[in-house]
């Protein structure tokens, strides 16, 4: 019984045990990376430049079909020029960054949605925009577990620059040590990852399971490597949930993946141990020093 | 007289408007200098401009010390960040293990050394979301001490401190002058300024007086200092005063 709604999917499919590794890679660098953003007070400029990444992509598309190599490539060039294009606005000029990530990602936006329509189909669009991960093939695997792979490396590498960056950067430029560098390789980790991540649930919900793992586990950690600690089950027992329920039902699998995911993150607002509904409604308890 | 820092002519500006503006002054080595003035006087941007931070300077800054440590405005630092108070403090030993290094076990034992003789004893795990200001402002000297600085730069460590907070604090400061380093700090308590810093600069955008502490801060320099216009005047000319810098 068990066997036959947990597991037979995954036995009986190859489609589904590609699409679960690819969850689990996806889960394992995209929520060490969404509990960077939040820290950073990035996780809405994070989504915007995930729509940043369609024209890119689109272009790849118009190049080449739907080509793996063409539209990863373009994504993560057209990723990180909106990053350093915002970047350098909010630099140069008195905008805030938020508003010049806005301005370029609605721009880009627009561009990729009209690329897209001069050559393909409205089911190409619905790929792009939302994913397919149950189409995920052996190169978009490759890609998305060697995302994860240098992801890893890449954040452990510049963990502690980056965590002082985020609390304290006048500490950091005190020392001598150039911020701004490893803000822009930090940013670079995230495009490859919501390059990656777009595969399998599209431009629109790339984030999806990178930030909602992360923010419920907001409510659950107070030290940013127990953060990650908890968020990284969280994202992929909301893709393996996700694909089963999606399977079970017949429903699109991207959305139930990110539903779930919500799911996880109302439990934790509710429930969570630190500054959620839960502590703020219970009554109030005090030790006595 | 020895100086830890010598100031040549140095002006600071934000937009072209300038926040100090041609000041030289001398900071004595080994010794306690306040730097007073009222607000937007340019203190900040002159301890900035100390560091190498401010964006733009003319003039020049000379600087005889090896390593010089910091302490910001709290305003600057995001103290909802979920990091411990022991990480925190062993930031403070960075040019030691810099960004890749491992914290050896000396670093982690003076850390807690530190920590317990900025009075801190037992807060080492604790996240530094739940410290009050006045102890949040214990652990950042706490780093301080780890930085084995021969220069350090206080920028209003005492805001919004209580007494006792600021009688500890002090007892901080006035072992790092007996150990000869220089301690450089923007205050904003006259009486304590008199009580407690020997050498002050009073700073109006422009110098006012620098040197003993008695004789800069007469009535006379501090009405001249409070009278300093405020307002940024946007129909102001370029100045055109020459750089002296061989002064």
């Amino acid at each position: 019984m068990l066997y036959t709604y947990l597991i037979e999917p995954f036995a009986d499919f190859a489609f589904m045990r590609r699409a679960l590794v690819a969850c689990l890679a996806l889960s394992v660098a995209g929520s060490s990376i969404g509990v960077f953003l939040i820290l950073r007070r990035m996780s809405l400029m994070g989504d915007a430049l995930a729509h940043a990444l369609l024209p890119g992509a689109a272009l790849g598309f118009l190049l080449g079909g739907l080509s793996l190599p063409a539209m990863s490539l373009g994504g993560f060039v057209a990723g990180m020029a909106t990053a350093l294009v915002s970047g350098a606005i909010a630099r140069f000029t008195s905008m805030r960054e938020d508003a010049s990530f806005a301005a370029a990602y609605l721009t880009s936006l627009a561009l990729g949605v009209l690329i897209v329509s001069l050559r393909g189909s409205a089911i190409d669009l619905m790929n792009i925009l939302f994913g397919a991960i149950l189409a995920v093939d052996d190169k978009a695997l490759f890609l998305i577990v060697g995302t994860a792979t240098v992801t890893l490396v890449g954040l452990a590498a510049i963990y502690r620059p980056l965590v002082v960056e985020c609390f304290n950067p006048g500490f950091l430029a005190a020392m001598g040590v150039r911020g701004a560098l490893y803000h822009s390789l930090f940013l670079a980790l995230a495009v490859l990852n919501m390059v990656a991540a777009f595969q399998a649930l599209g431009t629109l919900m790339a984030l999806g399971l990178m930030l909602l793992p992360a923010v419920a586990a907001s409510f659950w950690a107070r030290e940013v490597w127990s953060m990650t600690v908890i968020a990284v089950p969280m994202a992929f027992l909301s893709g393996a949930i996700g694909l089963l329920l999606s399977f079970h039902a017949g429903l699109p699998s991207g959305p139930v993946i990110v539903l779930v995911a919500s799911l996880f993150f109302l439990v934790s607002l509710l429930l969570g141990s630190r500054a959620s509904v839960r502590s703020r409604v219970s009554r109030p308890v005090h030790l006595r020093g | 007289m020895n100086a830890a820092l010598k100031l040549v002519d140095l002006t600071v500006s934000y937009d072209r408007h300038p926040a100090v503006h041609h000041v030289s002054a001398e900071i004595p080595s080994g010794e306690m200098t306040a730097i007073v003035g009222p607000n937007g006087a340019g203190k900040s941007s002159l301890l900035k401009a100390m560091l190498g931070l401010a964006p733009r300077i003319e003039g020049k800054i000379e600087c005889t010390a090896r390593r010089i440590a910091y302490l910001p405005q709290q305003a600057e630092i995001d103290r909802s960040f979920p990091i411990a108070v022991l990480d925190t403090v062993l930031l403070g030993r960075w040019s030691r293990f810099g960004a890749f290094g491992k914290a050896q076990k000396i670093d982690i034992h003076d850390a807690q050394h530190a920590i317990e003789s900025v009075g801190l004893g037992g807060f080492e795990r604790r996240p530094i979301d739940t410290l009050s200001v006045g102890q949040f402002q214990r652990v950042l000297f706490a780093r301080l001490l780890l930085q084995d600085a021969d220069l350090v730069l206080l920028d209003e460590p005492f805001a919004a401190i209580d007494a006792k907070t600021v009688v500890d604090l002090m007892e901080v400061i006035r072992r790092w002058q007996a150990e000869k380093r220089t301690v450089v700090a923007v205050l904003h308590d006259i009486d304590q300024v008199r009580r407690d810093f020997p050498n002050a600069l009073l700073l109006a955008r422009e110098l006012v007086d620098s040197g003993p502490t008695s004789r800069v801060l007469s009535a006379e320099n501090l009405l001249r200092a409070r009278s300093m216009a405020e307002a940024w005047d946007d129909h102001a000319g370029t100045c055109d005063v020459p750089l002296k810098l061989s002064a």
